[in-house]
């Protein structure tokens, strides 16, 4: 079996191939103190051959398991291209940070760009926001699809965009059309981001953000093509690196 | 080392506790930075010992300038001609503006939202925890940016501050402004030492500085020169170079060339930090002020190896000299010191393409695999520049990576995940490229 370990900053994500390149097993939990660990337990009884890591944690696997790593943007460039070869460009959005990935015909990435440490712009943001009005990340869309009206949230900043919302709130704005504001702002954000790399077909949204069905939708409406979400948006990390762990056996066979 | 030097800081008036604080953590910082490293030159050892008595043995050499009555000043920018201090027998130093530890206190006075050299230093200067800033006659500003020349009217109400009108532009009125601007520096000097500097001493100045510039210059080149074998790593290298900025010039052009009489024997033997096959990364950009290392580090412990810095606390500082040919007066030397002076491509200047020139020659003689774009954050002239030299970079088809940042450490692993994946594209490419 070949693994891949995204050592993310909310939660850490396993994802293991067959010698036959299928996708057998997916694991995810909440990235605790000592996620290699966690990771060491649940490895425990399986038939490992070779464990690539990436994320933010990515090291401290390295140092657990003495293997390879690899940075999440080589990792997310594989993951897109194992379910879409014909991929161009890839959207993450993830818990502590956002990025823009171009991809070439052989599914290496040729350029990409990342946020500068900021959390408008990220999965951080949604959560936050969440949290005010008392939602669950999982309602979000839902809830944002029901508005009556499209209010814009001006503040970038993560930090003024919650006391926008609370002053929202206070004027008696919906809960639905608040989300919208808010959904509608991160969209806009990730679309001047895509828009500086020159976005083309095939566009992929992977990460925690892609599970957001409105967020999907604006996105699309927003850059003009349509954005393809893949299985497991949340796993692409991981799978990448699997996939990665695969090609270096490759390399010596 | 701090008891020792407690009388010194005494007489200076500083914060002990908060120092001690400090130096603790500097100490720390520096013994992970950069004792941790591998097959370090035996040379570099003077390097680390400066380091480790920055403000303890560096600070008792000033206190003698001090009590013969020369003048000691303190500087955040290359365009303050040296020469002039170090002919009248005093000293010119670098003031430290790369730390965190004292931004909380300069944010009291100063926005946060400017870039954090100036409040590191600023902060510096209200904690009292810097002797090289208690000790100086004054401190030494510029109006090469907005966040600076505001901050030296405030400053100037803690601590004595010489402002130098700095052109934006490179014209014949800039440069008429600029040199009347040296003879004013020169006679604030002369108001100090009590008498005129001659012919002679302005000369040996120069010499001595031009002798400096050439020993860093030396480095630049042993350092990059051969594609394979890298003799030093780029964080000594930065140390060096950081280190020039505060230490007598003399003994410091003597300890390069003896680091690099040891580089070229490395190279002679084949001695070398990195494999041969490891990115070589230009870094280009906002100064590093010590103790701001943590760009260096992150490239070089994720496989990269950084071979050279366009930036004041780098090539810039030190590529031109001062041509003493055929000079015959006071008048000739200041003219050829205007001249040197209007060579520097600060961002601070519009137009400003000589810069991006430089760049991209220096990128294919040094034989570069990458340039990171390093930008403080609000460091607005580096930071609206970044746009026009990577576009041009983007033409030469030269890989390039840009990142903004602060002292902070919170961004370390984000900025580790971008030049791990810089690092990757340009292994990649390279492979690419052997194959074919
Ligand atoms: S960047 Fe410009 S202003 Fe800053 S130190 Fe260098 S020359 Fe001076
Ligand atoms: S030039 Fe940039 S780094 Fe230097 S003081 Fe000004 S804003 Fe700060």
């Amino acid at each position: 079996m070949f693994y891949g370990i995204d050592v993310g900053s909310t939660y850490t994500k396993i994802a293991g191939f067959n010698e036959e390149r299928e996708i057998i097993d997916l694991h995810v939990f909440p990235t605790q103190v000592n996620p290699d660990e966690d990771v060491k337990k649940f490895l425990k009884d399986k038939n490992v051959e070779v464990i690539v890591s990436t994320g933010y944690g990515r090291y401290m696997i390295k140092d657990s398991f003495n293997c390879p790593v690899i940075s999440e943007i080589k990792a997310h460039a594989k993951g897109a291209y194992h379910f879409f070869p014909d991929v161009k460009t890839v959207i993450d959005l993830g818990g502590q940070d956002s990025k823009v990935i171009k991809v070439d015909e052989d599914g290496n990435f040729s350029d990409f760009k990342m946020n500068d440490k900021c959390a408008a712009g990220t999965g951080k943001f949604l959560e936050i926001v969440a949290s005010r009005l008392g939602v669950s990340l999982n309602e979000f869309a839902s809830l944002g699809e029901n508005a009556d009206k499209k209010i814009k949230i001006t503040s970038m900043c993560a930090v003024f965009a919650e006391s926008e919302v609370i002053s929202l709130l206070a004027k008696k704005e919906s809960v639905e059309n608040i989300v919208y504001g808010v959904v509608d702002s991160i969209a806009d954000r990730l679309v001047s981001m895509v828009k500086s790399l020159r976005p083309e077909e095939r566009i992929v949204f992977s990460g925690g953000g892609a599970l957001n069905s409105l967020l999907v939708k604006l996105l699309g409406e927003k850059l003009g093509y349509k954005v393809y979400v893949p299985q497991y948006p949340q796993f692409l990390g991981a799978i990448g690196a699997a996939v990665s762990a695969i090609e270096l056996v490759g390399d010596f066979v | 080392m701090s008891e020792k030097y407690v009388d010194i800081y005494k007489k200076l008036d500083m914060d002990i506790e908060k120092h001690s604080e400090l130096m603790s953590a500097l100490f720390q910082l520096f013994s992970d930075v950069f004792l941790t490293q591998k097959n370090r030159p035996e040379n570099i050892k003077y390097f680390d010992w400066l380091m480790s008595e920055i403000h303890g043995k560096r600070i008792e050499e000033l206190m003698e300038f001090k009590d013969k009555n020369k003048p000691l000043v303190g500087t955040f920018c290359i365009f303050i001609p040296e020469e002039i201090v170090v002919a009248s027998g005093g000293a010119c130093y670098g003031l430290c503006g790369g730390a965190q530890f004292s931004i909380p206190d300069a944010e009291r006075d100063l926005p946060r939202n400017i870039c954090p050299l100036i409040k590191s230093a600023y902060g510096f200067k209200v904690q009292r925890t810097c002797p090289y800033t208690q000790i100086s006659n004054f401190i030494y500003g510029e109006t090469t940016c907005e966040a600076k020349k505001k901050t030296w009217e405030i400053l100037n109400d803690l601590h004595p501050t010489h402002v130098m009108h700095i052109p934006h532009m490179k014209g014949k009125r800039e440069k008429d402004l600029w040199r009347e601007e040296i003879y004013e520096f020169k006679n604030h000097i002369e108001e100090i030492v009590g008498k005129e500097l001659t012919f002679e001493e302005l000369k040996k100045g120069v010499e001595i500085i031009n002798k400096k510039r050439e020993a860093l210059q030396r480095l630049d080149y042993l350092r990059s020169t051969k594609p394979d074998i890298v003799p030093i790593s780029g964080l000594d290298s930065l140390l060096v170079t950081q280190i020039s900025f505060y230490d007598d010039p003399e003994r410091f052009s003597d300890k390069v060339f003896e680091l690099c009489d040891e580089l070229e024997e490395r190279i002679d033997k084949g001695i070398s930090v990195c494999e041969s096959d490891t990115p070589r990364i230009m870094v280009i950009g906002t100064p590093m002020a010590p103790p701001n290392w943590k760009l260096h580090q992150v490239v070089e412990t994720t496989g990269g190896i950084v071979i050279n810095e366009e930036a004041c606390i780098g090539h810039r500082y030190f590529k031109d000299n001062i041509d003493l040919d055929g000079v015959e007066s006071v008048e000739d030397i200041i003219e050829r010191m205007l001249e040197r002076y209007m060579k520097i491509d600060c961002a601070c200047f519009t137009p400003n393409d000589e810069r991006i020139d430089k760049i991209i020659k220096m990128y294919r003689e040094k034989k570069a695999d990458g340039i990171i774009y390093y930008t403080l954050s609000f460091c607005h002239t580096y930071n609206v520049e970044s746009k026009k030299v990577i576009d041009r970079l983007k033409e030469e088809k030269i890989p390039v990576l840009k990142i903004e940042s602060d002292y902070s450490a919170e961004d370390v692993g984000q900025i580790k995940t971008r030049v791990e994946a810089f690092l990757e594209s340009i292994r990649f490419k390279k492979s690419f490229k052997a194959k074919r």
